[in-house]
């Protein structure tokens, strides 16, 4: 236990950051099932509007920040130093801080959903419930007198602190504890994606820090920047999450292309297609990501300059993504497939994102898509994009690393169910909300009259969400069920190119015994130009030192949330106690003998 | 409607797996604007189709050819070909001007202010209503909006509290109400009848129950109704049953927040204008049909019905709901 909270092993981190996530993921997918039950019938009487706003408004930070994101920080904390053969990240506490910090902001945002009593309200009462994008000014102080939208200032700001520090920490890994020889062009596709995430997070995450810093002033200390009374505007707010939140969306989406472009050449046998084509592509997709925030706007009445260049800018986008698209389908092009579960959910994962992208085309086209925003024809992209995208790419990735990570593969049978549930439940649910979307139905409502006419189609997308459920149960089944009995993975049991393969499964505390010269891409694979790397010697050659544990980070990390706790129960002494916390922390962490 | 059926509103239709009629649907455009944007969404829709089906096709295609089979060759040894990447690079570039062009031309083909003598509406939104203002004609209304088919219109709309969105699909995109702005869209209605719409921006509790009507009628319904509007409000005969509703209301706590002309008291703005509300079809921000029944809970329980409503619950003896009732419905 003690090792648990003083780790600072990337191995361990990794599957904390796993563990957790799923267990967030999961709470969000039964916000979404609540919801879906909601809507099943029109004039829904399951849950209240104020119910279901916070239902809504959570299943979408849920997802985003607490689910997505750490289960791409999984693996980014598992594999990446493997990838690049290093013994850990640079910065082994930060680290740590990284993921204490993740865990309490989202036990502190949850704590909402039963913290009403504390605020003299019910249970359900004060969870955040102005929707993941917080528009100003139904945030104000005035039409949000409660807590509520508090939790979520104060959450998404702890959780921001967790993004930027892992974020620092990747990009000083990647570029600096390359072993000799990997070259910037020889990084594996998953480490390469996972430096531009970084880069996004890095600059995208001050974004929403400075909004959420204004919109925390408005609320605690009565400024103005989103109140039009008193000169300030609600507009403001939506440049600011959204400069934010486009960028976001690629910080979704790249990693999960990354693990896709690992998967799908050791399924087929061939090295990727065009790698350096899908490398820049995901490097031009990080920058081009900053110049269309405003296609979320098209709505406000920007005017037809803006109009007309953020809608160019984001069907430029879709040039390079469609690029990485034909490049996956090059790679497996000739090759000799093998329909691993992985695999499978690769392939599903470029099935379904072909449809995510195509009706983002259908968007960025800003009179079509006035038709379509704030309706279901979007909730149905976004779907597409970040369950049929995102989440098919990081369920191909635990299929592919799992092994990696506890020594054990999972049941392929198990699996097989898993992705067919997965895909056909996604698509009952998804797919109808286009129509239902395009037949007038708006997103966030908490009920609907018969008369709209799109009974029969909610009735489909909430028989398809519980697909969903019933597939997730099955990967939990496969997860406890191969815990003890699944078949020994040993070192490589997919046959992989990249040099986590080259070391035992799970890899020792130190990884390699010796830090491999990396010749060429493809280190362990046979190709025209290079042989097989050497096998590893079994045991170290000289001992290896590995840091130790240390209990500041966890320490430090918690003085954040009792920042938060002091500032949403409006206790003064309570801050500077957890102030003190986090300066003690960081003090005694900085003077840590430590060493790496 | 025009005359076509549309294609593609058709495999929606039948994908919907009902006939309808779909009130709220983006499919059957009743307004020049209405009509553009279905026309550049169809003109995009078939080459998404197009695209759909080379990409997925290509996919399936690789995804059976090459499985992997016991004795087959090797995997073949095409690691890149930058002929290909130029290709695919160019190809869906080239795809995009035909949709790029098109939505240019559009945006700014519908960007441009009404002309001379179109009918001006000002929307103003509110938590979780409408308020309809013909400043040319004196009117004013709230959650109904009635158009003359074949006259340019323009709504030049704010809100009064948060940002809400105006959307009557048949009609044309959304635009949003934000406070401090003012925004506008323009179109022209070209067909009789009704169009069911609501706020498409999520603006608090009872965001799904802001909802609105347009009626779009011929010029002479259209004047018959805004003549009707501009007087003042009935009286009701000596002694009946609505006498005493209006002494009731203009007595009472509804004087605060709704204006009734005629009515020396009733002169409160925080609610919808009741002058003429016993003519409109639906109550409540158009969530509820204008019948004696949905009245009767409304003004004892407004919020059991809408949750968050501004208008408190009253719960008043029966026979003054009734007198309530009676003038209300009376206000035609």
């Amino acid at each position: 236990m003690k090792s648990w909270l003083t780790t600072t092993d990337h191995k361990r981190i990794g599957q904390l950051y796993f563990w957790t996530a799923l267990g967030f993921f999961l709470i969000g997918g039964l916000e979404a099932l609540v919801i879906r039950a909601q809507l099943a019938r029109p004039e829904g009487i399951g849950v209240s509007a104020e119910v279901y706003n916070q239902l809504f408004t959570m299943h979408g930070t849920t997802m985003v920040f607490l689910a997505l994101m750490p289960l791409s920080a999984a693996f980014f904390n598992y594999i990446i130093p493997l990838q690049i053969g290093a013994r850990d990240v640079a910065f082994p506490r930060l680290n740590a801080f990284s993921y204490w910090v993740f865990l309490l902001g989202g036990l502190f945002l949850n704590a909402s959903f039963v913290a009403g009593p504390l605020f003299g309200a019910g249970s359900l009462s004060v969870a955040p419930d102005a929707g993941w994008f917080g528009y100003a000014n139904l945030t104000s102080r005035q039409f949000s007198p409660g807590p509520n939208v508090d939790f979520w200032v104060l959450g998404l700001q702890i959780l921001g602190i967790a993004s930027l520090a892992a974020g620092f920490n990747f990009i000083v890994t990647i570029l600096n504890m390359r072993a000799p020889g990997m070259k910037l062009m020889r990084l594996p596709v998953f480490s390469w994606m996972t430096l531009v995430t970084q880069f996004l997070v890095i600059t995208a995450f001050p974004v929403i820090t400075v909004a959420l810093v204004l919109l925390m002033f408005d609320r605690f200390f009565g400024t103005h920047f989103f109140v039009p009374s008193g000169g300030g505007d609600p507009i403001l707010w939506q440049h600011l999450f959204w400069l934010f939140g486009h960028p976001e969306v690629y910080i979704l989406i790249l990693p999960a292309m990354g693990i896709v472009s690992e998967v799908l050449p050791t399924f087929s046998r061939k090295p990727l297609f065009g790698y350096t084509v899908v490398v820049y592509s995901g490097v031009l997709i990080g920058f081009m990501g900053w110049g269309v925030w405003s296609h979320h706007m098209f709505s406000v009445g920007l005017g037809p300059i803006a109009d007309s260049v953020f809608s160019a800018t984001t069907m430029l986008i879709a040039v390079p993504t469609g690029v990485k698209i034909f490049n996956w389908i090059g790679t497996m092009w000739g090759g000799q497939i093998r329909f691993t579960t992985a695999m499978l959910f690769a392939v599903g994962f470029i099935a379904m994102f072909i449809i995510g992208g195509l009706s983002g085309v259908t968007h960025a086209s800003p009179p079509a898509d006035l038709q379509q925003t704030d309706t279901y024809y979007v909730v149905a992209h976004i779907h597409y994009v970040l369950f049929g995208g995102t989440m098919l790419g990081l369920f191909s990735g635990m299929y592919y690393w799992w092994p990696k990570m506890t020594g054990r593969l999972l049941s392929e049978t198990l699996g097989k169910w898993h992705f067919w549930l997965t895909f056909v439940g996604m698509n009952l649910a998804f797919l109808p909300m286009h129509f239902s979307g395009l037949l007038g139905m708006p997103r966030r409502i908490y009920t609907y009259g018969p008369e709209l006419g799109v009974t029969r189609l909610n009735e489909i997308s909430t028989a398809g969400a519980f697909l969903i459920g019933i597939s997730v149960l099955v990967f939990l089944v496969n997860l406890w069920w191969t815990r003890k009995r699944g078949e020994p993975a040993g070192n490589d049991p997919w046959q992989g190119a990249t040099l986590e393969w080259a070391i035992p499964s799970p890899p020792p505390v130190y990884n390699f015994t010796v830090i491999p010269r990396v010749e060429s891409r493809l280190p362990l694979w046979v190709t025209e130009h290079h042989g097989a790397m050497a096998p590893l010697p079994l045991t170290p050659p000289a001992p290896i030192h590995v840091p130790g544990g240390s209990w500041w980070p966890l320490i430090t990390a918690f003085g954040l949330p009792l920042i938060a706790v002091a500032a949403i129960s409006h206790q003064l002494w309570l801050a500077f106690v957890a102030l003190a916390v986090v300066i003690v922390g960081i003090y005694r962490w900085a003077y840590e003998p430590f060493e790496v | 409607m025009r005359p076509t059926p549309r294609l593609l509103a058709a495999i929606v239709l039948a994908v919907a797996g009902c006939g309808g009629p779909f009130p709220q649907t983006t499919l059957a455009p009743r307004s020049d604007l209405g009509v553009a944007a279905d026309n550049l969404f169809t003109h995009i829709f078939w080459w998404a189709v197009v695209v759909f089906a080379i990409v997925e096709g290509l996919l399936l295609f690789v995804i059976i050819r090459y499985r992997h089979r016991e004795g087959g060759k090797g995997p073949s040894r095409l690691h890149g070909h930058t002929v290909l990447e130029i290709g695919w690079t160019l190809a869906p570039a080239l795809i995009l001007v035909f949709i790029a062009v098109p939505t240019m031309r559009t945006i700014f083909a519908t960007a441009a202010p009404a002309p001379e003598g179109a009918l001006r509406v000002e929307v103003i939104g509110h938590q979780w209503w409408w308020e309809f203002r013909y400043p040319a004609l004196g009117v004013v209304t709230a959650n109904e909006l009635h158009l003359p088919r074949g006259k340019p219109v323009q709504l030049d709309m704010t809100s009064a509290d948060v940002i809400h969105s105006f959307w009557a699909p048949g009609l044309g995109g959304k635009r949003d109400l934000t406070p401090g702005h003012t925004t506008r869209i323009v179109f022209t209605p070209d067909s009789l009848g009704e169009v069911a719409g609501q706020c498409a921006e999520f603006c608090g509790a009872s965001h799904a129950n802001m909802r609105l009507r347009v009626f779009v009628e011929s010029d002479s319904a259209f004047g018959a109704w805004a003549a009707r509007q501009l007087s003042a409000a009935v009286v009701p005969p000596r002694g009946s049953l609505a006498e005493r509703g209006q002494e009731l209301f203009a007595h009472g706590a509804c004087i605060a927040c709704h204006t009734i002309t005629g009515v020396p008291q009733a002169r409160g703005t925080v609610g919808p204008n009741l002058t003429h509300v016993g003519g409109r079809t639906m109550l409540a921000g158009a969530m509820l049909p204008n019948t004696e029944e949905w009245l009767r809970r409304w003004i004892t329980n407004a919020p059991s019905l809408k949750p968050g409503s501004l208008m408190p619950a009253m719960p008043l003896p029966d026979d003054q709901v009734a007198a309530l009732i009676a003038y209300l419905q009376s206000l035609k």
